[in-house]
């Protein structure tokens, strides 16, 4: 039997992560934490999953965790790679991707995710990375897992920038801006499941990882976090996750030298 | 029609002051020495277009290269942010720039009209997002067939793109593999093209009929620059310097060892210290 102090609450958060995934996904992997999972997930339950990253790698299957979202790695493993104007035009805007996997640098209530700038956009306290795929990857997937370490700093009351639309102010935002489709489904953390309120879109938490409580949940989130009234505890990771996730990460830190991979 | 030159001549010849131009390459093949070439003749007020500026415009950005910026994902990949970039948006070092951010679709969908010869990309983008707000280049149009709004942003038209590929022929036939990203687009929108290349083989005659090819009276220039991709990565010949990539958040966070790296490295150096630098890799 598993216990809490065998693994750790970033293995619980991939592990999670990688559970919500089925064999018959085909999805857009974010750069960062959503990689892990989308592997771990490929190498346990969900051997056929179609893993696309942006760079036009269909169906890769690395054997480490890439570093960069054009690692040759994901090429050389893929069952076929088109150009990066082929894969936003037809496989992304074309419909062909039921899951888009990010991940986030600031996060609100409603699943709008910020990567662009910390501060006013003009005059910026910190200048981050920007959007790359992630506009149209909220917009045009099926639906959209979003992974991120709980903190006050990252989830927060408001974020500076709209870089991905998630809910936008809750309800029924999305269709009234002519969004299709679902938009964001779940939130995994390393504390919780989150899942939207089917009317008011504002993420709930659903599930609390083992030994977690709620005044952890609400101590590392900026806003008021509501609780599901059917509350359910995640089940540990098993051992064969466990392992798979950490052995995955061993190879990767061999073959990058000490980098942990994305 | 594809002259076979020296990257100095080729630089020389087919970039100017003021240019709008493309390095690209998307994380593989990015055409880092051509980019050190442009820095060493030292041009200037250049529009920079790359979907990610990467490492590749950092440099050229912090030896104050560029007007402007045209961009959809400024981070060093797999590492952070960019600094130098960062710098000068923030606090105008060594120059200010202009920044016009767009998504990677928008970029993708720009090139590929530009190839088309189309005046701006139409596609289903940017709802709900923040950047259309800040960039006034982003705008809509209503499908004439169905009402439905869809974004609208200019066709990419540099006036050069410079690529880094694996093999040029005798001829000047130019072959891409791996990660292709938009370098085809890049250079069919361009109104010259310049390729640095691994490897020059007598001709394409046994290659597989759907490869990624480049017609020799589609590229201006060619050069001969092994190792040329450096530190990012030629599929078939070497591997990402990953370390090099690390090192570069060291050395750009600092405005004096930024400068001293580039004089060792870019400014004393010449192309033929690529070929070098891949040994190993």
């Amino acid at each position: 039997m598993t216990t809490i102090s065998d693994f750790m609450p970033n293995e619980m958060m991939t592990i999670a992560a990688a559970r919500a995934l089925s064999n018959d996904d085909v999805c857009f992997v974010g750069i960062g934490a959503p990689s892990a999972a989308c592997n771990v997930a490929r190498l346990t339950h969900a051997p056929d999953i179609t893993l696309i990253y942006e760079s036009g790698t269909i169906g890769t299957a690395p054997n480490v965790l890439p570093l960069s979202i054009g690692d040759g790695e994901l090429c050389e493993t893929a069952l076929t790679t088109v150009s990066v104007p082929e894969m936003f035009r037809y496989w992304l805007q074309g419909g062909r991707i039921s899951i888009g996997f990010l991940g986030a640098a600031q996060l609100d209530r409603f699943g709008n995710i910020n990567t662009t700038v910390i501060g006013d956009y003009r005059k910026p306290k910190v200048r981050l990375p920007g959007g790359g795929g992630a506009p149209e990857i909220a917009s045009s997937c099926g639906q959209v897992f979003i992974t991120m370490k709980q903190a006050t700093r990252g989830m927060v009351e408001k974020i500076d920038f709209y870089t991905s639309f998630g809910h936008g102010e809750g309800g029924d935002h999305r269709q009234r801006l002519g969004i299709a489709t679902k938009g964001p489904t779940l939130l995994i953390t390393d504390l919780a499941l989150w899942k939207p309120d089917p009317e008011t879109k504002e993420f709930t938490v659903v599930s609390m990882h083992p030994g977690v409580t709620r005044a952890q949940v609400q101590d590392t989130c900026g806003w008021k976090v509501r609780f599901s009234d059917q509350l359910e505890e995640t089940p540990p990771p098993t051992e064969l996750e466990l392992t798979t996730l950490r052995e995955l990460q061993a190879r990767t830190e061999r073959a990058h030298g000490g980098r942990k991979g994305a | 029609m594809a002259k076979f030159q020296s990257l100095h001549d080729a630089v020389r010849d087919n970039l100017r002051d003021g240019d709008t131009v493309a390095f690209e390459g998307f994380t593989h093949l990015i055409p880092h020495a051509a980019a050190h070439e442009a820095i060493r003749q030292g041009r200037k007020d250049l529009t920079l277009i790359r979907m990610t500026p990467d490492i590749i415009y950092d440099q050229m950005i912090g030896m104050g290269l560029a007007k402007k910026v045209v961009f959809s994902y400024a981070g060093n990949p797999g590492v952070g942010l960019l600094r130098r970039m960062r710098d000068a948006i923030e606090n105008g070092w060594p120059r200010s720039i202009e920044t016009v951010e767009h998504s990677h679709a928008a970029m993708a969908n720009a090139y590929e009209a530009g190839a088309a010869g189309l005046p701006c990309a139409v596609f289903r983008g940017y709802r709900g997002a923040g950047l259309k707000d800040v960039n006034p280049e982003i705008k809509s149009v209503t499908c004439p067939f169905t009402g439905e709004e869809l974004a609208a942003v200019p066709a990419h038209r540099p006036d050069v793109a410079f690529i880094h590929a694996q093999k040029a022929s005798r001829r000047g036939d130019v072959l891409i593999e791996g990660i292709i990203g938009v370098q085809k687009e890049a250079v069919l929108a361009s109104k010259r093209a310049v390729v640095t290349v691994e490897e020059i083989v007598e001709d394409f005659d046994d290659l597989h009929p759907n490869l990624c090819v480049l017609p020799h009276w589609t590229v201006t220039a060619i050069a001969h620059v092994p190792g040329g991709a450096h530190p990012s990565y030629t599929h078939g010949y070497y591997d990402r310097d990953n370390a090099a990539y690390l090192e570069w958040d060291k050395v750009s966070a600092d405005r004096d060892l930024f400068t001293e790296w580039m004089r060792t490295n870019v400014l004393e150096a010449g192309p033929e210290a690529f070929a070098e630098r891949v040994k190993g890799l």
